[in-house]
């Protein structure tokens, strides 16, 4: 293959070398996330992970380990570079991007350091193409601090199932509403449209339902329209899982699968809107008294063991 | 009102409904009796559907006890619950609809595959009865045929085609597109088709008349009646008398009734001129010098169950259809005891500017009472037989 004739004199200048025989490995990958232009490359000697942020308030992740690439060498620590995500997939698909069984576009993604572009060499039928891409600094992605220790409900599901609901979704809804409680509903996505509410119920025992673990019931709101990008990554995937924490925050996980049958993943996080979600154990309806994500968090903690029902007599006692 | 549907006819069921949105905006449902009815009808009053599904088609199916209960949902709405069609019939066991009078919502709950289960939540409006009450079984012509037949002829028309004339010979029956008389006549296409007598299951002509009528709206019937493969029976009578297309089996009955032109060359004549704005009611007189040419379809706007007694002459119908907004830019029918009188320049084009017999009859009480006051007397100018039912 021309790309590997290249000398070894020529590798050594490059902090980042990685190859792929089929690109699509890559680029199918990248398309689930691109909902942005701009994405940040870090990349590890376990592997490349591809950032994407809007808005501070929903983060994809694309996560290619090492030993998915033919050739994978790093010669730092850490190698961190922000590009234009568009114009990278435009380059990956720069043969047509054609499906023709057996013919595949070659990468071969050289990265010489800060300041330097990122080189493409793609390959396909015997012919070379060389993309220079400028490199930007790196922005610092945001730490939305998900830890597994803090998650307090997750379920796994096989993707097909969520893909039609997902696809029926009434988006005339501001919001995507999930509820999660170890009793009914179980597992609920909500919407709120003009012609009035949608719910689409997961039983536990579903045999689409492949882990259920819901200690506390917790409905969160997040706005549609960060959502929406995820869908991509659903379409990929053969099983989600969904994890919220005691925050709120959403952490959706896709396995993909590639062409070649190798395990890659993808992980949206998402903040939930602000004005509306609560925690399932301060879900009161007081006289119109309406926490602020903060107080919640606060109540959170300070009433964690609390049983449901209290009187609001009590409970505004209690906040002022 | 608590109905469940299950297996195949949840898709029977959506199919419907998309046929029903091909005809207006909106849904109006009337659990009765005698089964579910789901109707609609056009901005401009000129095609009504109705389906009649029998408790039959139902496994389970309760109406509400001691009042009649009617209400009318956007039809988007009822069919974002069906969406992908292509998938019901694989995954959803069944759909039960129930009705929340106190919250004014209508919920339908598919049972699916997986134990996954989908709810909607639809808010409906309290509607008036819809109901066209014209006697089919009375027209001059009646023809039966499969559906394929219908479906077939209409493909070679164009999907932007507004108009079809459909004429009847003791043998024959011809398909021809409708072209507008000021339409430039060296640049309109025009397509005929004859179909032979031995093509339908039933041809039974009486008279030798030619109808006009809309054929986007007779493309809806088609293609619920292809799915399900029942013959459509045409009925017709003189031009300016509403086609009525009907389909039957055991649990549910489909008619689609279409207002067809009137041959009157008055009409014609006054057509191009008719305002969007309403004219002035004319005196009840002359309501009742209705050309003869034209049908009356009376349309029940009563919310008491059934016709009532004959009342006082009432006004014609354009003002209720102008009171309500929709109606207001997209005259298709105007009352015929209007047109001799309409001066008024057009302010806008409807669609379909030639339109003229009337679909539903005026049946309202004086002006005064027009808007806020449910009608409790009608004048039934038709025969007074109902629809069948199976």
């Amino acid at each position: 293959m021309p790309l590997s004739t290249q000398s070894q004199a020529d590798d050594e200048q490059y902090v980042l070398v990685a190859s792929l025989d089929n690109a699509r490995n890559l680029s199918n990958l990248l398309k689930a996330i691109t909902f942005k232009d701009h994405a940040i490359f870090s990349a590890t000697p376990n592997g490349l992970k591809v950032t994407v942020e809007e808005s501070k308030c929903l983060q994809a992740n694309a996560f290619i380990q090492a030993e998915i690439f033919q050739e994978f060498t790093i010669r730092e620590d850490s190698v961190g570079f922000q590009v234009n995500l568009t114009v990278l997939l435009d380059c990956l698909s720069i043969f047509g991007g054609s499906t023709v069984p057996g013919v595949s576009t070659a990468l071969r993604m050289c990265y010489r350091g800060y300041g330097y572009p990122l080189t493409l060499f793609l390959e396909e039928g015997g012919v070379v193409t060389v993309c220079k891409i400028n490199t930007q600094e790196p922005e610092e992605p945001v730490d939305f601090e998900f830890c597994s220790t803090n998650v307090t409900n997750k379920v796994i599901l096989q993707s097909e199932s969520l893909k039609e609901a997902f696809s029926e979704l009434d988006m005339t809804s501001e919001v995507l509403q999930i509820t999660m409680s170890p009793s009914q509903p179980y597992f609920r996505l909500s919407t709120f449209g003009n012609s009035g509410n949608a719910h689409y119920d997961y039983p536990k025992d579903s045999d689409m339902m492949e882990l259920f673990r819901c200690d506390k019931t917790q409905t969160n709101r997040y706005k549609m329209s960060l959502l929406k990008p995820s869908t991509k990554a659903l379409a990929l995937s053969c099983k989600v899982s969904v994890r919220t924490d005691s925050r709120g925050f959403l952490s959706l996980q896709y396995l993909v699968r590639n062409d070649d049958g190798q395990i890659c993943f993808v992980e949206y996080f998402c903040c939930p809107d602000e004005e509306y979600s609560c925690c399932g154990c301060l879900h009161l309806d007081v006289n119109g008294l309406l926490l602020s994500r903060r107080l919640e968090d606060v109540c959170c903690d300070v009433f964690d063991y609390l049983h449901l029902s209290f009187s609001p007599l009590c409970f505004q006692h209690l906040l002022h | 009102m608590d109905c469940v549907v299950t297996g195949g006819n949840v898709k029977v069921l959506a199919k419907a409904i998309n046929s029903l949105s091909r005809i207006g905006d909106e849904l109006y449902v009337e659990p009765q009796e005698e089964g579910l009815a789901l109707r609609s009808v056009n901005s401009s009053r000129s095609a009504y559907a109705c389906f009649l599904f029998a408790p039959l088609f139902f496994s389970r199916y309760t109406i509400p006890r001691g009042h009649t209960f009617r209400c009318k949902i956007a039809i988007k709405s009822v069919q974002a619950v069906f969406r992908s069609l292509a998938t019901l019939e694989k995954t959803v066991e069944k759909c039960h609809i129930e009705l929340d009078e106190q919250k004014n919502r209508l919920t339908f709950t598919l049972h699916c595959k997986h134990g996954l289960m989908k709810t909607h939540n639809l808010s409906f409006q309290d509607s008036e009865s819809l109901q066209a009450v014209f006697d089919k079984d009375s027209y001059a012509n009646v023809f039966r045929c499969n559906p394929r037949l219908l479906v077939d002829t209409v493909v070679h028309f164009p999907p932007s085609l507004e108009e079809v004339t459909v004429s009847v010979s003791d043998e024959r029956m011809w398909f021809r597109n409708h072209v507008e008389e000021d339409a430039d006549q060296s640049k309109a296409m025009l397509t005929e088709l004859c179909l032979a007598s031995e093509e339908f299951d039933h041809f039974g002509v009486k008279a030798h008349n030619g109808v006009t009528f809309c054929l986007k709206e007779l493309r809806g019937l088609l293609v619920f009646a292809e799915s399900t493969g029942l013959p459509i029976s045409m009925y017709f009578d003189e031009p300016g008398s509403p086609v009525v297309l009907s389909l039957t089996d055991s649990v549910l009955e489909g008619n689609f009734v279409l207002a067809t032109l009137s041959d009157d060359p008055n009409h014609r004549k006054n057509n191009p001129r008719r305002a969007c704005t309403p004219p002035p009611p004319p005196p009840p007189d002359d309501f009742m010098n209705d050309d003869i040419d034209c049908y009356l379809i009376a349309m029940d706007t009563s919310i008491a169950p059934g016709p009532s007694g004959a009342g006082p002459p009432t006004p014609p119908l354009s003002d209720s259809l102008c009171s309500k907004p929709s109606a207001a830019a997209n005259h298709r029918t105007r009352p015929h005891s209007e047109e001799e009188e309409d001066e008024t320049a057009d302010s806008g084009r409807p669609p379909n500017k030639k339109f003229c017999s009337l679909f539903f009859g005026s049946v309202l009480p004086a002006s005064s009472q027009m808007t806020t006051q449910p009608v409790t007397s009608q004048q039934v100018l038709a025969s007074d037989s109902e629809e069948d039912v199976q």
